[in-house]
């Protein structure tokens, strides 16, 4: 599982970025950390990648990673996705760490739409990667607005939209990206993780930092911060996960995808966290398909 | 009855543009309960005058005083700004002449109104939208329609919900942009008496401008003239307009056709 530490890519400076610009980011990431939720401004650097796939996650991990660090990528909970691999291979050439597909031995893990469903621990670091940092946006499409809201914490219009969706559909309907209020403080969009993962934030051991590449912003989350999902007192959060068990390893507990596996309706669920998944077959649990040829290159 | 203290104080107040001056000197008191008219035609000063005392304009000289629910009085410009939006938010409300400019209209009525409620502080569902619908039953649109967007209603409508959505917070001062400006005569005559019969029923103080006078007749206890940004001419409205002193307020009294 662990890949041997090599050396960086003496082609490159350590960990890809200048140390000028790692030290640009350091000082964004510290003022993020002192204003729990707040979402600073960043002077976002090109990456040899594609805006929207996670340049801003990557440029945090790159000014945070150390020789001794251990890192896991992971995009929709799965390792073995592209951007997950492309990322964890980058890091590993430019900075010369050793990578991990398994949480408890990761010191940071980079993600996208998911936190692992193990519980992280007190010295971790997970960097999100987020297409849209500011809450508000859908609602209030001036940034001079948004940020006096913020700086006002006039936060009727996110209710307006919570309000809507009760309105419309009888129950709040939004699923992802759910917005939260840090610190009992700053509104914040916690990037588009599955609302199910939102109670994992609230006062989690572990640093949570958030950048946004193509918008330019960082912010973060402390360990043991009050991470609260905005509702209503009639209608309270309610984190939403299908009413199954994983088919490989039989979790009811762990957030599910659904995959099709045939052309002829047939589907399977699957815990999206694939180190959680492959763990627990390890460990000699069975889902309902156990065995099922999808598993096959996933480890167990 | 006691002798109160004015709700709404505007002392000198001056506002330039440039090397226009939008509104030189203006003074008045309003108290509680009075409905006070600012007549006077396109460009004379009046939707200017209004905005600096919502507080969106900040005058050149002169102040605008406030007296709270407290009782404190608080000079309305020199507030930090979190405190006077908590007060716009709160004690105030503003009518735009434009439905589009004070309604979101991509967001349902019931949200309209619920969200000066959910700015406020309410964070429960049920109760806001209780609270809604009251209002929309009060400003006579149908139950119905509660989760329809404004941008599907008439402008009668739209600006009956706006009215809803800024009186929703129980407000003590209704500052009104031409309320019924665009409006046919007879949709204008509807609003006109909601608005009258609210004021009254609420004892809301407002200040409402116009440049219709019989607006100014039907609501308004005392009435400002103004011309080329001063008040030319002060009085309860009767008085004003059946007997104008200034040749600006005789022009413009005898300027309205009778019907």
């Amino acid at each position: 599982m662990t890949a041997p530490p090599r050396g960086p890519d003496p082609a490159y400076n350590e960990a890809y970025l200048d140390e000028q610009t790692k030290r640009m980011i350091r000082r964004a990431l510290l003022k993020a950390i002192a204003i729990p939720g707040y979402q600073v401004p960043f002077a976002s650097r090109e990456m040899p990648l594609a805006y929207g796939w996670g340049t801003g996650g990557m440029q945090v991990t790159a000014a945070i990673i150390g020789r001794d660090d251990v890192l896991k990528v992971i995009d929709q909970g799965a390792d073995d996705t592209t951007n997950a691999v492309s990322i964890r291979r980058f890091f590993a050439r430019v900075s010369g760490v050793r990578t991990t597909e398994r949480t408890s031995e990761a010191t940071i893990i980079q993600t996208r739409h998911r936190i692992p469903e193990e519980p992280l621990r007190a010295g971790q670091i997970i960097v999100y990667q987020v297409p849209q940092p500011e809450p508000l946006r859908k609602l209030e499409p001036r940034e001079v607005e948004t940020r006096r809201m913020h700086a006002l914490a006039d936060y009727g219009l996110m209710y307006v939209k919570l309000y809507e969706d009760i309105a419309r559909h009888g129950r709040i309907t939004l699923s992802y990206d759910y917005p939260v209020l840090v610190g009992g403080r700053y509104v914040m969009a916690p990037s588009p993780i599955p609302s199910f993962d939102n109670p994992k934030m609230n006062r989690s051991p572990a640093l949570q930092l958030f950048g946004a590449g193509r918008e330019k912003r960082i912010y973060a989350v402390p360990p043991y911060t009050s991470v609260e999902s905005l509702a209503f007192e009639d209608h309270p959060f309610h984190p939403w996960r299908a009413d199954q068990a994983c088919d490989l390893c039989g979790s009811t507990t762990s957030y599910l995808d659904e995959v099709v596996v045939d052309d002829r309706g047939g589907r399977m669920f699957v815990c999206s966290d694939t180190d959680w998944c492959a763990t627990r077959r390890v460990a000699g649990y069975r889902g309902a398909q156990a065995g099922h040829p999808i598993a096959a290159d996933g480890g167990a | 009855m006691t002798p109160e203290a004015p709700l709404l104080e505007a002392e000198g107040v001056t506002v330039r543009f440039g090397r226009i001056e939008a509104v030189s000197g203006v003074s008045f008191s309003l108290w509680p309960g009075e409905v006070l008219a600012i007549v006077g035609e396109s460009g004379s000063g009046k939707t200017t005058l209004l905005r600096t005392l919502h507080g969106d304009l900040a005058p050149c000289s002169g102040r605008v005083l406030y007296r709270r629910r407290s009782g404190e009085t608080v000079d309305v410009h020199a507030l930090p700004e979190p405190a006077r939006r908590l007060l716009a938010r709160t004690e105030w409300g503003f009518v735009h002449q434009n439905p589009r400019d004070g309604l979101r209209m991509a967001v349902s009525a019931g949200g309209n109104v619920g969200e000066r409620l959910m700015a406020a502080g309410a964070r429960h569902w049920g109760r806001i939208r209780a609270e809604a619908a009251a209002w929309l039953a009060r400003v006579e649109i149908d139950a119905g329609r509660i989760d329809d967007p404004p941008r599907i209603f008439s402008g009668g409508m739209q600006q009956r919900l706006q009215i809803a959505r800024v009186l929703v917070t129980n407000p003590r001062l209704v500052l009104m942009d031409e309320p019924t400006g665009g409006l046919d005569v007879s949709v204008q005559a509807r609003l006109l008496d909601l608005i009258r019969s609210l004021v009254r029923e609420l004892g809301l103080a407002a200040v409402i401008v116009t440049h219709d006078l019989a607006v100014a007749r039907l609501l308004a206890d005392r009435m400002l003239v103004m011309q080329r940004g001063r008040v030319v001419e002060a009085g309860l409205t009767d008085q004003v307009l059946d007997d104008p002193q200034h040749p600006y307020a005789q022009l413009l009294v005898s300027s309205v056709l009778q019907a």
